[in-house]
């Protein structure tokens, strides 16, 4: 904080630093309109087509969509001219509050625009790629809720990762051992919990740097899942074989066109996380619990003078989020590629992190954040198969500079809970 | 009829202090009992161990002849007693229902907040005992007098009955003060009983129904307001004889070393907190800025040393423009600056009292040779002014965050006093010290006064901006509503317009007289 | 103060600083060889049996234990009776066959000493730098980019631009989320572990592409120009070098830097109050940039030292590890360079030594992330240390006087 005052310009005025930012904004879509057009439809042959399919593969022949198809040059063309029109607008007189709104719009056509380039005298398959990208986003929501748990009770929880991770072994474990898929997803939530216990212990009764005490969870648990993977699960492959859970359709909601295919006919996890989402959200903004857990993360002193256990809040909410972790572990192997591979997260449980944080610590603003990492994951994927020029190391690149564009605050400086991350002393 | 509340011996001890030494209190009912005493006194744990908070190490608490062990606030809140503390317990985000509602909540179905009934509740509170607010306004909207009745109406929802209120006061305005004591009374009225927590001697013969005097840990004795004397309560509370007025020679002021103009500098949330602020101040003049907190400044000092941009107007530091300086430029010109709050702007607690000596000059000749940090010319410097300004501390190795509230003041007095400087910002200087403390450290401003020095002192103690002063400007919602003579003007004036009242209105009281707002 | 006390007291508060992290360590390991224990097979089968025979099932365990610390003693430092017969042979091979171990051990430390450092003195500034694994990376990606390019320089100009050119590397790295932080407020953790994998795919991309090795089928780069590696002082296999030296000189000069310059007195007070630095006129904004890039420098430097000095080229995941364990060592040194030395030196011998006990015991070497963790929370929760063993709190914080608590 103390940092980012120094910064302020010195002669900044209020309305002239709103103007200032306004017009940095209308700036930046000018620039991103013209590089739509020059990297994606300059030199293109404007009598290419892009085709997007819109089918999941496993459609009945007589509800399959047509192919959606459309003219390269043309699409990039008019992407690009409303851009720059939103751009002038924003320079002229500003969106306001809408100012974010128009960004993520714009944020859209460009992706749009590289997708159509992309696909230029080709085809790719829209609805798979977005089914894919819902996929990618259930790990990412659900670390994401586990941060919005924890740190809502005021507990920072950068341990998600080595949650996930060792969660995701000790189901794959106990999957293979019992044959049973349920039992080792059990054992994954359990283990989430018991790890995020251990963080609650250190951050909580020893007053550990909250920092320092989930990185000691995220080593431990680089550590141990290696070491158990190279000691067992690579001499025992019968160790490392638990099957994944099967895809299961919402009856109704899955034959809705296109978005049924997306987002309603996947696995518990993915189902798990809406329900999550829902829950928590009601539980945070419209139960007693979720009134008393913000009252513990904004002011837990004033908490504590009407009678609420700090603490003991503190320590569930972390185990709760743990559990949640433990959950999107669990996905990594019963619910994706039914094998436990060496640090296999990936990093999901930090993006996870700066979903929560770009979603304003709310658990809907998280999801849909989610999603958009969840879609630079699937893109990175998808177009490793098309013709693009770019290196595939570049394109997995993505999730991670997209989280530090997030967290660098382009879409406003979110605040969070106002005693996140300081351990609770009652003398 | 038995008192309504007895502690009887209550000991606390605290790793190397003892808090509270075998106290006894009674508090009747429908009575407000004065607990005063000087800062450090142990008023506050006493409260707090009565309340829950911390647990006596020795004593018992009877409630209505009952004893009661209580072990977390709970227990207090369910014995009926309540406690407003000197910091809000208020989360901002939080609206006032929620707030209030808050550990005893209405539900629906056993899970769902009924935010509506405790709505209701709350305007049928309000409408009893006076104390109008909406209940569905955001904590952080409201100003502090109505976050402070949030605070009451608090206990009245929880239906206590003996109501704490720890230094309730000090963030108010006489008048709100005034208007606070009539919700007092009218809650005595209707059956409550009051501990009335201050070191205000004024207040205390105002409201009280009887006095009792805490000095380091121990009741010292009692008194009743209608008799006792400010003198007599002073001298109890501290221990000696004390002096109620600061003696300073007369001096000439000279010429203008501060000056500003047209100033405006706004907050973190870009609220307007200074709005076109101008006064100057000369050398070997003290002039006091009177207000209540939060009336901007706080931000006019923070744009005065450099700490904050202004966003337009103008400042000149003994003729030169400093409107966009930043802190070491301005340390340079020779402005010496007392921070509002010394432990997390004005020393960096785990260092060393000789590292916090030379905190802003660190890189000067001779501490500094280039690059170079010379320890020992830093160690004799800092031993000089150990020496100097009475900083009692075991050496000058110790960390300043083990000294005392007022040994940590005299290290950045020392600091800030020993370089040759044209202009003292002096923001809140004695909050929170013992009177010895305050007694000294108003001692060497009035010094630097008689050496010529211009002096600006921000403080929210009335008695001491009055006490300092050759002038006073009162700030009230970011504007100077006026700069008076302060051997012209009486508390009671000072406070009208700190509540911003026009100054047009009020009839130009004499010293001594009861100033009247006309209308 | 201290006449008054007790000479034991005096003793132990003298002794408290070095006393804390030997038990952590020691706890640690006690740990380590619970996880050992109970991943052995053999020792579980014995367990069986420990109603009627507790003594065989003990024993196992113990026979478990010894196996595998012993291996990584001896792996380490090697053994004391082949140095002492290699000594009285006056062999030459003989003598460097038995002192390999020490220093391999040694070699494994130097690194250590400057990522350790790294994070160190960004804990000095209040940052906490999870990084130094990315920033060493691009450290040595630069540094090989420097000791493969230029041709016909010699060594004492090549070698120290090579380092300059892996500390330049890595303080460019850390620039990125030094900048986001100072002037966006974007947290340095997030970011600094983002940075890890782009650097991962990054010199995954290099590896395969630009730097690739034009013979060769695995992503590796060339090697180096003799000139620009760094010397050893002993014939092969003994791979000791110069790297080690320049640590101890790195090492000795942060300490200088950070405790006795102004701008290190600076960095430090950012680190332990903002705002009173702010209010003492320091630029907040700067220091932080300068002491994320310095860390960033020293982490790229710890990347440049291992191909400079021990692999002379650069493969993929070479480091394996580096930047985080260096976490632990600047919390065990107490982010005092010193301390970091000693530390890292310590890690260098474990890190050495296990890969012989993974040989010998069959005990992966991610054991030792399991103990470095323990070690990490150890050093930053002591009371867990003082309840096991009983041991008063002294030294800081005791006897402070907190008269107003609550609400302060």
């Amino acid at each position: 904080m103390a940092a980012s005052t120094t910064t302020v310009s010195i002669k900044s005025l209020a309305e002239e630093s709103h103007r200032a930012r306004s017009r940095i904004f209308g700036a930046a879509f000018l620039i991103i309109a013209f590089l739509i057009f020059w990297l994606f439809a300059n030199g293109v042959d404007p009598v290419l087509q892009s085709t997007f399919g819109l089918n999941q593969g496993n459609v009945k022949a007589e509800d399959r969509l047509p192919d959606w198809v459309i003219p390269s040059y043309g699409t990039v063309v008019m992407l690009s001219v409303v851009s720059a029109a939103i751009g002038g607008a924003q320079l002229a007189r500003g969106f306001g509050r809408y100012t974010h709104l128009m960004l993520g719009l714009i944020v859209l056509m460009f992706i749009f625009s590289f997708l159509t380039w992309a696909t230029r005298d080709a085809s790719i398959n829209l609805a798979g790629m977005l089914r894919t990208s819902v996929g990618a986003a259930v790990p990412i929501t659900l670390g994401a809720l586990s941060g919005i748990l924890c740190e809502r009770a005021g507990v920072v929880n950068i341990a998600i990762e080595g949650l996930m991770l060792s969660a995701a072994l000790v189901a794959t474990l106990v999957a293979s051992v019992a044959q049973n898929l349920w039992i080792g997803l059990i054992a994954a939530l359990l283990t989430g919990a018991a790890l995020a216990a251990i963080h609650a212990v250190l951050s909580i009764r020893y007053k550990v740097d909250q920092i320092i005490s989930g990185t000691v969870i995220n080593i431990f648990s680089t550590g141990i899942t290696s070491f158990i993977s190279a000691k067992f699960m690579q001499v025992y492959p019968d160790l490392n074989n638990p099957g994944t859970f099967p895809n299961v359709s919402i009856p109704v909601l899955s034959s809705i066109p296109i978005l049924g295919g997306v987002f309603f006919s996947s696995n518990i996890f993915t189902y798990g996380a809406y329900l999550l989402l829902i829950i928590i959200h009601v539980g945070l903004f419209y139960t007693r619990w979720g009134l008393r857990v913000r009252a513990v993360g904004e002011h837990p002193k004033a908490a504590d003078t009407l009678g609420i256990n700090v603490l003991r809040t503190r320590y569930i909410n972390v185990m709760l989020g743990g559990m949640a972790a433990g959950f999107g572990g669990a996905y990594f192997t019963l619910g994706s590629v039914g094998r436990f591979d060496e640090v296999m997260t990936a990093g999901r449980g930090f993006i996870g992190l700066a979903a929560m944080i770009f979603g304003k610590w709310t658990p809907f603003g998280a999801f849909g954040s989610s999603l958009i990492f969840g879609f630079a994951d699937s893109l990175a994927s998808k177009l490793a198969i098309l013709r693009v020029p770019i290196p595939s190391q570049f394109l997995l690149m993505a999730p991670y500079i997209a989280t530090m564009i997030a967290l660098a605050g382009l879409v406003g400086r979110a605040i969070p809970p106002a005693a996140d991350g300081q351990p609770y002393e009652k003398q | 009829m038995p008192p309504i509340l007895e502690l009887h011996g209550i000991t606390k001890r605290f790793p190397g202090v003892l808090a509270n030494d075998h106290i006894d209190l009674a508090l009747n009912e429908g009575e407000i009992l004065a607990l005063l005493g000087e800062n450090g006194a142990g008023k506050s744990t006493l409260m707090n161990v009565l309340y829950g908070l911390y647990q006596p190490d020795e004593g018992e608490i009877t409630v209505r002849g009952k004893t009661i062990k209580v072990h977390s606030p709970n227990d207090a809140i369910a014995a009926g007693v309540g406690m407003v503390h000197q910091h809000f317990m208020l989360v901002p985000v939080l609206t006032v229902t929620e707030n209030v509602m808050l550990g005893v909540e209405s539900l629906i179905g056993g899970v769902f907040l009924d935010r509506k009934a405790a709505a209701a509740r709350i305007r049928q509170i309000a409408t009893q005992y006076g104390l109008n607010v909406d209940p569905d306004a955001y904590i952080k909207d409201l100003p502090v007098g109505l976050q402070q009745r949030v605070e009451i109406i608090k206990l009245l929802y929880r239906n206590a009955d003996i109501l704490i209120l720890d230094e309730p006061t000090a963030v108010l305005t006489p008048q709100e003060a005034d208007e606070l004591f009539k919700v007092m009374r009218s809650l005595v009225s209707q059956g409550k009983s009051i501990i009335f927590i201050t070191h205000k001697l004024k207040e205390v013969l105002a409201v009280s129904d009887r006095i009792n005097v805490l000095r380091l840990g121990k009741v010292v004795g009692a008194a009743d307001p209608k008799t006792a004397t400010e003198t007599q309560l002073a001298s109890m509370m501290v221990g000696r004889q004390v002096e109620l007025t600061v003696h300073k020679e007369e001096t000439k002021s000279g010429d203008i070393v501060l000056q500003v103009k047209e100033l405006r500098v706004l907050d973190d949330r870009e609220n307007m907190m200074v709005d076109g602020v101008s006064f100057d101040v000369r050398s070997g003049e003290i002039v006091g800025v009177a207000g209540v907190q939060g009336n901007g400044q706080t931000e006019l000092v923070e744009a005065l040393t450099g700490l904050r941009p202004a966003l337009s107007g103008r400042a000149e530091i003994a003729g030169r423009d400093t409107t966009h300086a930043n802190p070491r430029q301005i340390v340079e010109l020779g402005v010496a600056h007392v921070p509002e709050d010394r432990q997390r702007d004005g020393l960096v607690l785990s260092y060393p009292v000789a590292d916090n000596m030379v905190l802003n000059t660190y890189y000067l000749s001779p501490f500094a040779r280039g690059v170079v940090i010379q320890q020992p010319e830093v160690d004799k410097a800092a031993a000089e002014r150990v020496q100097q300004f009475d900083v009692r501390t075991p050496g000058i190795a110790t960390s300043a965050g083990s000294l005392s509230g007022g040994n940590q003041q005299k290290v950045i007095v020392a600091r800030e006093f020993s370089r040759p400087i044209k202009l003292l910002i002096a923001a809140q200087p004695t909050r929170g010290l013992d009177v010895g403390s305050i007694e000294y450290i108003h001692g060497r401003i009035i010094e630097k006064r008689g050496q010529g020095c211009a002096v600006l002192l921000v403080s929210t103690e009335l008695d001491e901006v009055l006490a300092l002063s050759d002038r006073i400007a009162v700030m009230y919602r970011g504007r100077i509503v006026a700069v008076v003579e302060a051997a012209e003007v009486t508390k009671e004036y000072l406070g009208l317009l700190m509540a911003g009242v026009d100054p047009a209105t009020i009839a130009k009281p004499r010293k001594g007289e009861q100033a009247q707002a006309v209308f | 103060m201290s006449d008054s006390q007790a000479p034991s007291l005096v003793w132990r508060r003298r002794l408290q600083p070095i006393l804390l992290p030997a038990l952590a360590i020691f706890t640690a390991f006690v740990f380590g060889s619970l996880v050992i224990v109970l991943t052995d097979f053999s020792v579980l089968e014995a367990f069986k049996n420990f109603a009627s025979a507790p003594g065989g099932s003990l024993s196992a365990a113990w026979k478990a234990i010894g196996t595998a610390y012993g291996s990584l003693l001896e792996g380490s430092l090697g053994s004391p009776a082949r140095m002492i017969a290699a000594l009285q042979s006056g062999d030459s091979k003989q003598i460097g066959d038995a002192f390999y171990p020490i220093t391999e051990s040694l070699v494994a430390a130097t690194p250590y000493i400057f990522a350790g450092l790294a994070v160190a003195v960004g804990f000095r500034c209040g940052l906490f730098n999870i990084g130094a694994e990315g920033q060493l990376f691009i450290g040595a990606i630069c540094s090989v980019w420097v000791g493969i390019t230029l041709k016909g320089l010699p060594a004492i100009v090549h070698i120290p631009l090579a380092l300059l050119a892996g500390a330049a590397g890595g303080a460019l790295w850390a620039f990125v989320p030094a900048i986001l932080k100072a002037k966006a407020g974007a947290h340095e953790v997030i970011n600094t572990i983002m940075m890890n994998y782009v650097a991962f795919r990054l010199s995954e991309w290099l590896l395969n592409g630009p730097l690739k090795r034009p013979e060769s089928a695995n992503p590796v780069s060339a090697f180096i120009q003799p000139s620009a590696e760094l010397p050893r002082f002993f014939p092969d296999p003994i791979r000791f070098h110069m790297g080690f030296f320049v640590a101890l000189g790195v090492a000795a000069f942060i300490y200088w830097f950070l405790f006795k310059t102004t701008l290190g007195f600076e960095i430090r007070t950012v680190g332990a109050n903002a705002s009173a630095a702010k209010y003492a006129g320091m630029n907040i904004t700067r220091n932080l940039i300068i002491a994320m890039c310095l860390s960033g420098a020293l982490a790229g430097l710890a990347g440049a030292n291992e191909v400079l000095g021990v692999n002379h080229n650069l493969a993929n995941a070479f480091s394996a590890g580096y930047g985080f364990d260096s976490i632990a060592l600047a919390l065990l040194g107490k982010s005092h360079p010193f301390g970091v030395v000693l530390a890292a030196v310590l890690f260098g011998t474990l890190r050495s030594g296990s890969t012989r006990m993974q040989n010998v015991a069959q005990i992966p070497v991610d054991i030792i992330s399991v103990i470095q963790a323990l070690v990490i929370a150890f050093i930053a929760a002591p009371a867990i240390i003082r309840a096991i063993y009983r041991l008063k709190a002294v030294g800081e914080g005791e006897g402070a006087v907190f008269t107003r608590g609550w609400g302060k």
